[in-house]
């Protein structure tokens, strides 16, 4: 009864066009961002910052990343935490040559450098597609974790390449608490997410939906299939490569390449997957399902052997917890393919009526 | 001369190793057209029943038997619950549904057998031929001339079960057209089960020998990873295919191994090991620039 646009008349076409064209939706955003930027910073305790909502948000950006590439334009990809590893590496050299550099320039830098990565990599996405593409990307998996290991240079001549992140310092102000970074990242994923449901709605992302249906009938139509398929490769490793500058400077302080490893890649390919593929939405529902799963079972499983009296060891417990993510993907590839974000749009088609069937 | 031989020979013959986990990947491919990513946890599920049946007190024929049963079942349990529930979906859902059956298998196996690592003995010995290394004064490991005697066996095993069986022509109507298969009465989804136990067979095989090698152990999974570039090169829908990219990829990574880090070390300075890790993949992705469908695979017309 309280959803519903009955009434909401659209007298211009800017009306029409805008992001939440429902009153109700423009609310329930502008409240979800008080809570975020508001409510959250006041109640929420500091585990909750520096283990749940930070590595939360980072993920999700990682996981939009993911999303426009694969979800929005069609192009597998199983390379994303390389792209993370770019961004990182590349945020830490730029503030540790460039003396002076603002250290949110250098996060925009570090994206556009992992852009430029990824758009080398994508390169082979105009000659094959599918399954071949998915090799391809885990060729930069590969490659990019051995060169941050292998060049010194590139981790400062540290061994093994362990970085440590330097300060973070905001117009002359030093961000030292994880209410601060909690901040600083909830201000950078909500622009950057803004930007992507923008950019998704724009012809940019018509091109790629045209692109992932299907690329032969979209360049007959006249999409420039080159064009549009490695700007989605950019656009998807600027995400990604803001995500892992955030990562290591907000979330670890301190990271080393093998940290980005291939499993820190399917862990954001399962986000999407569970939360929604082709929804900007659906990365933050999967990013939220996935981080906070393996918590869930933490707590879950022991409570769960004292009550049968089973004994479950450290190493059952993540037997199960690896088991019961497999189980998850089957299962939601198989009962909704569209993931968490569908769901939320069935149940706010469901609200629309309520409480008549019809 | 002699070392080079000695690395290209040695290459060959591990390249033959990833060959065995190929072919499991190239008979589901070509029969269903699903990209079965969880093959290197099936290598790792059927190598963890022989040891652990083993375990339990069997002895070694037995738990291979076992093993084929438990890999059998679990074949037709995967095409029953996941592959036939995911009909119509496109190829990449599939393609991610297998990632969950691999995570699944890597899950539940050590939680059945145990999740330690343990040695797999098959009575071959891991050391050089003494007969050649007196003549020849190279190091060619005994086992691995074993594995690829046997995955000799098991490619023509696999050729002649395909040309000469009733199931296998079926196998063949199957890979070459479904609609048609189906429209002339071959049950597709008895197919798709054998289908799925003949790769579980694969499985174990590559399992056993991998196993014997390296031991049993969750690295065993990874195997899988490097049977990607393999595919690409050979393209994936094809046995010989399967074999000549092993071949190359077995080859070229290890001489890559040998003498690139040298040349590396004098550009740049520091230690340049471990090239074999992403090696493969970028001698795949440019192979791919060149040739998008592989040295043996179909090649694939778009249509509007």
């Amino acid at each position: 009864m309280l959803y519903r646009e009955a009434g909401q008349f659209k007298t211009t076409y800017a009306a029409d066009q805008q992001i939440f064209p429902i009153r109700q939706d423009r609310i329930g955003v502008i409240a979800l961002l008080v809570v975020a930027f508001i409510g959250v910073p006041l109640f929420a305790s500091e585990y909750w910052f520096s283990a749940i909502l930070i590595p939360f948000l980072i993920f999700a950006l990682a996981a939009l990343g993911l999303n426009v590439l694969t979800g929005y334009a069609g192009q597998l990809s199983l390379g994303s935490a390389a792209f993370m590893a770019v961004g990182a590496y590349a945020a830490y050299n730029f503030q540790l040559r460039i003396e002076g550099i603002p250290i949110l320039v250098s996060f925009i830098c570090a994206g556009l450098t992992a852009a430029g990565v990824g758009i080398l990599f994508g390169l082979p996405s105009l000659r094959i597609k599918g399954f071949y593409l998915a090799v391809a990307t885990l060729a930069a998996q590969f490659f990019i974790v051995w060169c941050l290991t292998k060049f010194p240079w590139l981790s400062n001549n540290s061994s093994s390449g362990v970085i440590s992140t330097q300060r973070l310092i905001i117009f002359g102000h030093e961000l030292t608490t994880p209410v601060e970074k909690y901040l600083l990242v909830l201000s950078i994923v909500v622009v950057m997410a803004l930007a992507a449901k923008n950019m998704v709605r724009s012809a940019t992302g018509r091109a790629w939906m045209a692109v992932r249906d299907m690329d032969v009938a979209a360049s007959v139509i006249g999409i420039k299939l080159m064009q549009t398929k490695l700007l989605a490769f950019a656009v998807s490793s600027f995400y990604c490569g803001v995500a892992g500058a955030l990562y290591a400077f907000c979330y670890l302080g301190s990271v080393e390449p093998d940290g980005f490893s291939l499993e820190m890649s399917f862990k954001i390919l399962f986000m999407i997957i569970i939360g929604g593929v082709g929804s900007i939405m659906g990365s933050f529902l999967g990013a939220a399902f996935i981080l906070l799963l393996p918590i869930f079972l933490d707590i879950a499983l022991p409570f769960f052997a004292e009550l049968f009296g089973l004994p479950f060891s450290s190493a059952t417990v993540s037997h199960i917890q690896i088991t019961v993510f497999g189980a998850l993907i089957m299962f939601f590839l198989i009962v909704e393919p569209h993931g968490l974000a569908r769901l939320w749009q069935i149940a706010k088609e469901k609200l629309r009526l309520w409480p008549f069937p019809h | 001369m002699n070392f080079f031989l000695e690395v290209l020979i040695g290459g060959l013959l591990s390249g033959v190793m990833y060959a065995l986990v190929a072919l499991g990947f190239v008979m589901i491919y070509k029969a269903s057209g699903v990209f079965n990513f969880a093959q290197g946890a099936m290598v790792y599920l059927a190598a963890l029943s022989v040891v652990g049946c083993m375990e339990k007190g069997a002895p070694l024929w037995l738990a291979i038997i076992l093993a084929f049963v438990i890999m059998t079942l679990f074949g037709i349990a995967t095409e029953k619950f996941v592959l036939r529930k995911l009909v119509n979906q496109p190829p990449i859902a599939l393609f991610m549904a297998t990632i969950g059956l691999a995570f699944f298998i890597e899950g539940v196996a050590p939680m059945i057998f145990g999740s330690e690592p343990r040695a797999l003995e098959l009575g071959i010995v891991d050391e050089p031929i003494p007969w050649i290394l007196d003549n020849w004064n190279m190091v060619i490991s005994k086992f691995d001339l074993v594995a690829a005697g046997v995955a000799a066996v098991l490619v023509a095993t696999l050729a002649l079960f395909f040309q000469y069986t009733r199931i296998g022509r079926a196998l063949r109507a199957v890979a070459d057209d479904h609609q048609a298969a189906l429209s002339i009465g071959i049950p597709l989804q008895n197919i798709w089960a054998i289908v799925w136990g003949v790769a579980g067979f694969v499985a174990l095989v590559a399992g056993m020998m991998w196993g014997a090698r390296n031991g049993v152990q969750f690295a065993l999974t990874f195997t899988a990873l490097k049977a990607l570039p393999v595919l690409i090169l050979g393209g994936f829908t094809s046995v010989p295919g399967a074999i000549v990219g092993g071949l190359i990829i077995g080859a070229s990574e290890k001489l890559a191994e040998i003498y690139i880090p040298p040349v590396m070390q004098d550009l740049f300075g520091g230690n340049f090991g471990g090239i074999e890790g992403w090696f493969p993949y970028v001698l795949a992705l440019l192979f791919l620039l060149v040739r998008p469908e592989g040295l043996f695979g179909e090649k694939h017309i778009d249509r509007v």
